[in-house]
């Protein structure tokens, strides 16, 4: 039975604690609102790129002399999982439902003879990752995901990064792991593999169908361009949905945390009032019935 | 049909500019080359150099890019280019300063890897375009 001070402080900690978590989830609010907007400022060129994507790739991804870039090497034995966490917690299941997906895939992958690397982009992923696959861990990027902004810097950085290793012979199929905003309380789990380039479904309006393109320079020499800023930019897309998903997400837990909180101190009200009557009640009848005796 | 041009310019993180225009005049790889409305559909690299857009006869904006993509489609142009500014916002003395440190990082640079080489190739020949932006308004 906790006496009436260890209540009072147990409400009086409860108290701070849903103070934090309300501040907290106000500030996932408000930078939510910031990362939403960058997720939609950075649409427009995503889309651009993927329709010249679209209409240059299904010229020349037939060609034997197509760019591993575009048609891969040809094989899929080594599959390089890039996995895309926050570098920060108390974001509700959002780092552990990327992990969670990370790990059932490589044992899948596992399970069919191949061999899995893994890139972790932010701290999280990493830290949940290395007791279990320290020794596939190729590459960690810190310090991306918990900036106030994107960058389209950082993700042509990591790109690099990808296509170095790429050029380097280390792996034949890359995989972007990244949780998708769809809303402020739901973030999809997504794997969206940029290498090789799955051909983009370019949805084209019946005016241009059969539109034929000249190409300054040749086509070839387009996509050697074209390629690795492809990739930048569906690194770039990942981080700043990634970045918006996690907004959303600790805006969600911080909220729960805070109605919770509000329930426990109520709770506890309740209890320590019911306690200290009680106790008056108690120490009347002391006092009447010792009065009674004399 | 169109007797204007739907011009947009945009860069990875924002949309730069979506306008109605006469005409721009693009710094394509192979040479510059004039957007009309109805052009033929056309895909192209850009070099690093001046964009011009015209109303009319005269040339109401001038945006330098870093390099990037246009294309042209029934709908319009777009260009897709990973660093915009319009030549008025360049400080002369800031592009200068910065081709000086590129042409040193260029020269600094000890038996630097192909790649690294065509990294800073690059980026002297980025910087020298925007001195000339600034320096040869046309």
């Amino acid at each position: 039975m906790p006496s009436l001070k260890d209540l009072r402080n147990r409400i009086a900690s409860v108290k701070q604690t849903r103070k934090i978590t309300s501040a907290m989830k106000l500030v996932a609010a408000s930078k939510l609102r910031r990362a939403q907007a960058q997720a939609e400022a950075s649409r427009p060129y995503a889309a651009r790129m993927a329709e010249i994507m679209g209409n240059l790739a299904a010229g020349v991804a037939d060609l034997p002399e197509a760019p591993k870039l575009l048609s891969g090497t040809g094989k899929e034995e080594v599959h390089l999982l890039v996995v895309m966490t926050a570098d920060r917690g108390l974001c509700g299941g959002f780092n552990s439902s990327i992990v969670r997906a990370a790990r059932q895939r490589i044992a899948r992958l596992r399970a069919d003879n191949k061999e899995v690397k893994l890139l972790c982009v932010g701290r999280k992923g990493r830290d949940m990752l290395r007791r279990e696959y320290g020794d596939i861990i190729i590459d960690y990027i810190a310090g991306v995901a918990g900036k106030r902004r994107m960058e389209y810097a950082d993700a042509r950085m990591i790109a690099d990064r990808i296509a170095t290793l790429f050029d380097a012979g280390e792996f034949d199929v890359c995989t972007l792991l990244f949780n998708r905003f769809r809303s402020v309380i739901s973030q999809v789990v997504t794997f969206r593999q940029i290498i090789p380039v799955e051909p983009p479904e370019a949805e084209k309006p019946e005016d241009e169908a059969g539109a034929i393109y000249e190409f300054e320079p040749e086509e070839s020499v387009i996509l050697g361009e074209l390629l690795p800023r492809n990739l930048a930019v569906q690194v770039y897309g990942a981080l700043v949905e990634n970045a918006a998903g996690e907004q959303g997400a600790r805006m969600a837990a911080m909220d729960s945390a805070t109605r919770n909180s509000g329930e426990m101190i109520h709770r506890l009200t309740l209890h320590y009032n019911r306690t200290r009557q009680a106790q008056i009640t108690k120490e009347l009848i002391e006092i009447i019935s010792g009065a009674e005796a004399l | 049909m169109a007797d204007k041009l739907a011009f947009e310019l945009v860069a990875p993180e924002r949309l730069l500019a979506s306008l109605e225009v006469d005409m721009v005049v693009a710094p394509g790889a192979e040479g510059d080359f004039g957007v009309l409305p109805l052009h033929a559909p056309l895909v192209s690299l850009l070099r690093p150099g001046v964009i011009r857009v015209y109303e009319g006869d005269k040339v109401t904006k001038r945006v330098f890019v870093a390099g990037g993509f246009a294309e042209v489609n029934v709908r319009g142009l777009s260009i897709l280019a990973e660093e915009a500014e319009p030549v008025e916002e360049i400080d002369l003395e800031e592009a200068r300063e910065r081709l000086r440190n590129a042409e040193e990082d260029l020269a600094d640079a000890r038996e630097p890897s192909e790649a690294e080489r065509a990294r800073l190739e690059r980026a002297v020949a980025v910087a020298r375009a925007r001195v000339e932006a600034v320096e040869n308004p046309v």
